[in-house]
């Protein structure tokens, strides 16, 4: 049995050559003109190089269109859908642990408690509803983290740079916050800087608070992880690197060091007016 | 040959400067010849560069190659004109949209969308003993990207590696980053020549090295 692209694939079937390239691997190459001239996948090398060229092109052509007019469309669903999981676990959780706590004794608290309750063995009716309620609070936790890995091996690929610098969590919140990486690459850097802050925004902007300094970039150890005098700078200048990644995420695709290696000096010059000791 | 230069790579007037050239399809809006030879821009191509600066690549044309991070396909577009068949790896979709297109003009280059970190997601396409390996992967990790594909080499095989030193660390020293990237590689290949690319190429080092 061959690992070869072209295992059981009929020569006549161009879209079936593409889905081998696509989806098969191999633990290492082989002579595969010499096997598929063999194996009468093709009557001689240049047959074969024809087929190759044939399937290569169509393959790769489909998963680029693919890739670039999905990706961000399923990053922004798996990130809602993550924090879905996360949310509805926890309201599960709250009852499990109020429920089991009567049935029980010692039950921990959160989301350990649901994982203690789903593993224990029922003996009474009522004990059999809350372990089976606990097991589906489990379940979605499990689901949160698959959702939270899908989104880990997606953001890369889809974003590369923005990925690198925010994280591919955060990376994928942005995108779902703007719409889409195209909106992202588009807005304004002040935007980014406030996405997800919508609330205090536009209580700000009908005159009842401040400006807040940022939306969910806060998440980010760059923002959070400045002394709160400086978090309006970090903020800034976070978002607008961030804004460039997305620019050359959606126009080129590149992955650029240079923009990164900015960003982290720019950080460390902010962080540094804390250790100046100025107010 | 006497100039180091593969069969199928000529140096050319354009403008009444000698340049590189190849015989194919223009590309990317390069001059071209009234006989069908486009100038191949050594400061757009790591490996017009090294040929440039007459490293010795071991090229004779022909060659089956290997050509891990071809980007959008203007420096594979030179090999696949003089080299044999000639399979291309880029990992990020956009570029190769443009890659494809390139392809399409010619019958020897195989565009894969793979990740050249990841060998066995495209060891069922890619052919055992090509004779010449091109790596220009802007990534972390240049040299094991090198050492993982090294499986695809045939034992006289050439590998040509363009190393940027601000892809391993931007903030040190180049000449660090190459000494740290020829020592990892030297574990499994042999260095033949480098060369530094900076008249073309700033913080580029060229390797030619061979499998030991």
């Amino acid at each position: 049995m061959t690992d070869a692209w072209f295992a059981g694939v009929d020569p006549d079937d161009p879209a079936a050559g593409a889905t081998g390239v696509r989806e098969g691997h191999a633990d290492a190459p082989a002579d595969w003109p010499a096997e598929a001239v063999q194996g009468g996948f093709a009557a001689d090398e240049s047959e074969y190089y024809e087929r190759l060229r044939e399937a290569t092109i169509e393959a790769t052509r489909d998963e680029v269109a693919e890739r670039e007019g999905a990706d961000d469309v399923q990053l922004t669903h798996a990130v809602r859908a993550m924090d879905d999981a996360e949310r509805t676990a926890n309201e599960l959780a709250e009852r499990v642990v109020e429920w089991a706590g009567t049935l029980y004794e010692d039950v921990p608290r959160g989301l350990d408690g649901v994982r203690d309750i789903a593993d224990r063995d029922p003996t009474t009716p009522a004990e059999e509803r809350v372990v089976s309620y606990a097991t589906r609070a489990v379940d979605l936790l499990d689901e949160r983290d698959e959702l939270r890995t899908f989104i880990e091996e997606r953001a890369p690929s889809a974003a590369p740079n923005l990925a690198e610098m925010a994280g591919p969590v955060l990376a994928a919140r942005l995108i779902s916050l703007a719409g889409g990486l195209d909106k992202l690459a588009k807005a304004p850097s002040g935007t980014v800087q406030v996405l997800g802050a919508e609330d205090a925004l536009f209580a700000h902007l009908s005159g009842r608070a401040s400006s807040p300094k940022h939306g969910v970039i806060f998440t980010h150890e760059y923002v959070n992880g400045t002394r709160p005098e400086d978090r309006g700078s970090a903020a800034r200048a976070f978002a607008g690197k961030l804004s460039i990644a997305a620019r050359i995420d959606h126009y080129s695709g590149d992955y650029r060091p240079e923009v990164h290696a900015e960003l982290t000096d720019r950080i460390e010059t902010i962080r540094a007016r804390a250790e100046e000791g100025d107010e | 040959m006497s100039d180091g230069l593969p069969e199928g790579v000529e140096r050319r007037p354009y403008d009444g400067r000698e340049r590189l050239a190849t015989n194919g399809e223009p590309v990317y809006g390069e001059p071209t010849d009234s006989d069908g030879w486009r100038a191949w821009d050594a400061g757009r191509s790591k490996l017009g560069a090294m040929l440039e600066l007459e490293m010795d690549t071991g090229l004779d044309g022909g060659e089956t190659v290997l050509y891990l991070g071809a980007a959008s396909g203007t420096t594979v577009s030179h090999v696949a004109d003089f080299a044999g068949p000639t399979y291309a790896v880029e990992f990020a979709p956009r570029p190769v949209r443009d890659l494809v297109g390139v392809a399409e003009d010619r019958d020897n280059l195989f565009p894969l969308l793979k990740d050249a970190r990841d060998p066995s997601s495209y060891a069922h396409v890619v052919e055992a003993d090509v004779d010449c390996l091109v790596m220009d992967v802007a990534t972390r990790g240049q040299a094991t990207v090198a050492i993982r594909n090294k499986q695809f080499l045939a034992d006289d095989g050439r590998l040509l590696m363009a190393v940027k030193a601000r892809s391993e660390d931007v903030t040190a020293e180049p000449d660090d980053v190459f000494d740290d990237v020829v020592s990892d590689l030297e574990s499994e290949y042999e260095i033949l020549e480098t060369a530094r690319l900076d008249r073309f190429h700033a913080d580029h080092l060229g390797i030619v090295a061979r499998p030991k």
